[in-house]
């Protein structure tokens, strides 16, 4: 019997209408370096989330034991008294408070009620010492860089006596050099007998650092691998990663590819929070009439950034490269540049970029072509009717008449909204970011019609979507972008899931 | 309120909910009400029936009607500015303050240096057209919040004020303006008796009948291009009932004002007013944008809707209404004072959440905020009546906006449950 420090047996977790965890297991030993691998939306991270309390003992199925004793955590903090610490990909800290008071938060050193800020700061200093960090802690958060703001969440893990430490993406946003340094790090907190659990989609930097390798797909175990063995390979971690039947989920679709619409060449983005990062470095992709082309990129390849930089420079600072349009240069600086030369971006998260909730249907479709509908800035709201009543029939929103409100449709019929608004500004070109998120079987294929219908019609759409098999089924050729750069390009013949996979894990030369 | 614009005119609002049945619908026999909708106008009725009552019917009195009318319309006037403001998910703290410095500019250019009225009151609109856009140009362009901006812009104009006018008031203001801000129109076809009613001037009667001919054309002519679009319209009975009551409801306040001094010319800039910025935020491509940047920015932003310009025209805008305003209070009290427009950027923006406006923007209409501002007026004026003192005056303005924002929120978190 080894001796393991959890195990989390026949957790099932259901959403309304998704079963998002069914029959999980998963056990770590104490002292390993455990690397959870799975595709974007395979439960990893609700896998986390029930482990540290986020979803309630009550909430889910199955049991938790962590430490030979069985879990009912009622939240974080209940978690977090136990000894487990999650840091989420997103950091939690406050810009702009000091290393020192981040490092304390919530669990402030003080006496008869004041904070005692030579303790705070002396404590805070040896914690940033163990973590390898050489700043003074009363720094401002604000003021020093990812990679070091990682390290202080680190710190703050340390400081609640942790016995088990998981790490959500911890390297997505960090380049390589910090990327080294905290896998250093984990390695010596894993000698000082701190078990880690690491989500990562790099798979290099896992077989690095990873005792065992638990991989999850659909919501499930699929297998655990021992790196002792000596035989996983990235290509044997992908094939887990991705065995999965393609069925018939796709509409038949005969392309027929035109000439060249839209050309993009050595695109290079950099993030607006860290100026010198480059998001998107040197990217080059070129779309045809007629075709659709997929864009595939683990979580933080830069795929939205790529889309949006390009759609009216609506993301990312020290943009350069050129776009051609029909052969001709040209320059996108908003986004009323980008509707006037054809060009269409509907938005990965509707609900926060796409919809005006609290309008109806037709003040959505007409909300970027009010132009077309009015004469002298009045508009004609009997044509506005007339065309969005159009759509919603052509389209099949359901909904009682286009004066319902947007916000109380189903995904599927606020992604059509979406679509129809973006198809009545009558685009060359359709950027369409994960246009099936949180949508049902049913209207997916809904979707992949009009998708295809659009590339009937002779118009150029690029997909961006983490679900491979949505890629494969529905695209005509497929690029693959990881950590910013164009690493594949592959016409649907040779594309397979394993390629892809292999293509977007493809760490910088 | 007598002006063509009623609220069945603008049914085609954008909170006009067509989904279902939500919550919070009334049927009253074939007519369905939606109380979110409706509620202002209902309680705005009640108030009215119980200040009726509690005065002895002073409150509907030819010359108190006049009154109220004449005492709110600053207010009004401010309230239609501050509602487009709130619904692109803004606010200006400092339009009282721009009422004081704009009427002072008026006073000055007219009572010290005789510039004629007509080219005073439209330097003064300019006047007010700068500021807006002082305000506007470090709200939209520069990036700093409205609330900030204007809270110094409230420090600011009342400092100007005080410089321009050197501490002191000035007036008197030639008769035109006066006539404008404070007169009634005249009597240019004679009185006419109407039975026990007494006599009625022929003119403002004649005025009345013609609003209510338009209004009633206007609906006629939407319905019949809703039809022929295939929309569903209003049966014809239900169509012709909302009509009839909102003509009834006009001639009625028509009448009691043609039986005091006939129309107050406030009264008919105010409906030109109400019509003209209902129209422009129901029907123009602008007042569209102004809901979309305050229902969602984000998305706004991604549709190619010029957010800061939007955002800071409306700030123009909210300036030359304010310096509309600022002539007519100044024109009522024949004089520009120092402490003029005190407060009442607090009545104009309690007016339009009265009224329906949402705080987080996206949501309200003109109409609704000048009921909420007759709201407050008639609360006003039917405690004076009965000689309630200012403080519990006050009070009961305070609990009415409490409660109409609660009651807002109530409907609206019970509207989602039911979406669940």
């Amino acid at each position: 019997m080894t001796d393991d420090i959890l195990h989390m047996r026949g957790i099932t977790k259901t959403f309304p209408g998704v079963r998002a965890l069914h029959e999980v297991s998963l056990s770590v030993r104490r002292g390993e370096i455990h690397a959870i691998c799975g595709e974007n939306g395979a439960g990893k991270s609700t896998l986390m989330k029930v482990l540290s309390g986020v979803y309630p003992f009550g909430s889910y199925e199955g049991r938790i034991e962590f430490d030979g004793e069985l879990c009912r955590f009622g939240g974080i903090k209940d978690s977090e008294d136990a000894g487990i610490v999650i840091i989420h990909q997103e950091l939690a800290l406050c810009p702009q408070l000091s290393i020192a008071e981040n490092i304390f938060l919530g669990n402030e050193q003080a006496s008869r009620g004041l904070i005692d800020w030579n303790r705070t700061n002396h404590q805070a200093g040896e914690l940033l010492r163990r973590v390898g960090l050489e700043e003074n802690p009363v720094t401002q958060v604000a003021d020093i860089g990812v990679g070091k703001q990682q390290l202080v969440e680190i710190a703050k893990a340390l400081s609640k006596k942790v016995k088990l430490l998981i790490l959500d993406e911890p390297t997505a946003a960090l380049n390589d050099q910090d990327s080294a340094h905290l896998l250093d790090l984990l390695r010596g907190l894993r000698d000082e007998g701190i078990t880690c659990v690491i989500i990562s989609h790099k798979l290099n930097e896992i077989i690095d650092i990873a005792d065992s390798i638990t991989i999850i797909r659909d919501g499930q175990t699929i297998e655990t691998l021992e790196m002792a063995s000596g035989q996983v390979t990235e290509d044997r971690i992908i094939s887990g990663m991705v065995g999965r039947d393609l069925d018939n989920r796709f509409p038949p679709h005969e392309p027929n590819v035109g000439e060249e619409v839209l050309r993009i060449e050595d695109w290079t983005v950099h993030s607006p929070s860290q100026p010198d990062r480059q998001v998107v470095s040197r990217a080059s992709l070129t779309l045809r009439r007629g075709e659709i082309v997929g864009l595939a990129g683990l979580m933080g390849a830069g795929r939205t950034e790529l889309a949006m930089s390009v759609f009216g420079r609506t993301y990312g600072v020290g943009i350069s490269g050129r776009v051609y349009k029909e052969g001709r240069e040209v320059h996108i600086r908003n986004v009323q540049d980008a509707v006037k030369l054809g060009i269409a971006y509907a938005t990965e998260d509707r609900k926060r970029y796409g919809l005006n909730l609290i309008e109806d249907i037709k003040r959505n479709i007409s909300s970027v072509s009010l132009g077309r509908l009015s004469r002298n800035g009045w508009v004609n709201e009997n044509e506005e009717y007339r065309v969005a009543d159009g759509f919603r029939r052509s389209m099949n929103i359901k909904a009682p008449s286009v004066q319902s409100v947007v916000g109380k449709l189903s995904g599927g019929n606020q992604q059509k909204v979406v679509l129809s608004k973006w198809i009545y500004t009558d685009p060359d070109v359709l950027i369409l970011d994960e246009p099936t998120r949180g949508i049902d079987v049913g209207a997916k294929y809904e979707i992949y019609t009009i998708i295809n219908q659009l590339a009937d019609e002779g118009k150029a759409v690029l997909v961006i979507s983490s679900e491979l098999p949505e890629l494969l089924g529905l695209c005509d050729r497929i690029y693959t972008l990881s950590q910013g750069r164009i690493t594949g390009e592959l016409p649907r013949e040779e594309a397979t899931q394993e390629r892809l996979m292999y293509h977007m894990t493809m760490g910088q030369e | 309120m007598s002006s063509s614009t009623t609220p069945a005119d603008l049914e085609a609002g954008p909170r006009r909910d067509a989904k279902g049945e939500p919550p919070g619908r009334l049927k009253l026999g074939g007519l369905s009400i939606n109380i979110r909708q409706s509620g202002i106008y209902i309680a705005f009725a009640l108030i009215v029936v119980l200040f009726s009552a509690l005065t002895d019917g002073a409150l509907l009195q030819p010359q108190n009607i006049s009154n109220i009318v004449v005492q709110n319309s600053y207010i009004l006037i401010l309230a239609i500015g501050m509602i487009l403001i709130i619904i692109a998910g803004h606010i200006d703290l400092s339009v009282g303050s721009v009422v004081a410095v704009t009427g002072a500019v008026s006073a000055v250019l007219m009572v010290n240096y005789g510039v004629p009225w007509p080219l005073a009151l439209l330097l003064t609109l300019v006047v007010g057209g700068l500021i807006g856009a002082w305000q506007g140009y470090w709200i939209a362009y520069f990036g700093i919040p409205s609330f900030i901006v204007t809270l110094a812009g409230m420090l600011l104009f009342r400092a100007l004020t005080l410089t321009v006018l050197g501490n002191q008031g000035i007036g008197p203001f030639p008769d035109a303006v006066r006539t404008l801000s404070n007169g009634f129109t005249d009597s240019y076809l004679g009185n006419v008796g109407l039975g026990p009613l007494g006599g009625a001037d022929v003119f403002s009667l004649l005025i009345g009948l013609i609003a209510i001919a338009g209004m009633a054309a206007a609906q006629w002519r939407t319905r019949a291009a809703r039809a022929g679009y295939g929309q569903s319209v209003d049966p014809l009975p239900v169509f012709v009932l909302k009509v009839a009551a909102a003509a009834v409801l006009i001639m009625a306040v028509v009448v009691q004002l043609a039986r005091f001094r006939n129309l107050p010319w406030v009264l008919v800039l105010l409906a030109l007013l109400v019509l003209g910025y209902s129209l422009l935020a129901n029907r123009s491509v602008f007042g569209r944008r102004i809901y979309a940047v305050g229902g969602n920015l984000q998305a706004a932003v991604l549709s190619g809707i010029k957010v800061k310009s939007v955002v800071f025209w409306i700030f123009v805008n909210m300036g030359v209404l304010a310096a509309v305003a600022g002539i007519i209070f100044a024109g009522r009290l024949n004089q520009a004072g120092p402490t003029a427009g005190n407060s009442f950027e607090l009545d104009a923006i309690a007016a339009a959440f009265i009224g329906g406006a949402a705080v987080q923007g996206g949501v309200g209409k003109v109409v609704g905020a000048i009921t909420g501002g007759l709201i407050m007026g008639v609360i006003n004026n039917g405690m004076s009546l009965i000689g309630s003192p200012s403080e519990r005056v006050m009070l009961v303005k305070g609990i009415v906006l409490l409660a109409a924002v609660a009651f807002d929120v109530w409907t609206k978190r019970r509207a989602g449950a039911g979406a669940r």
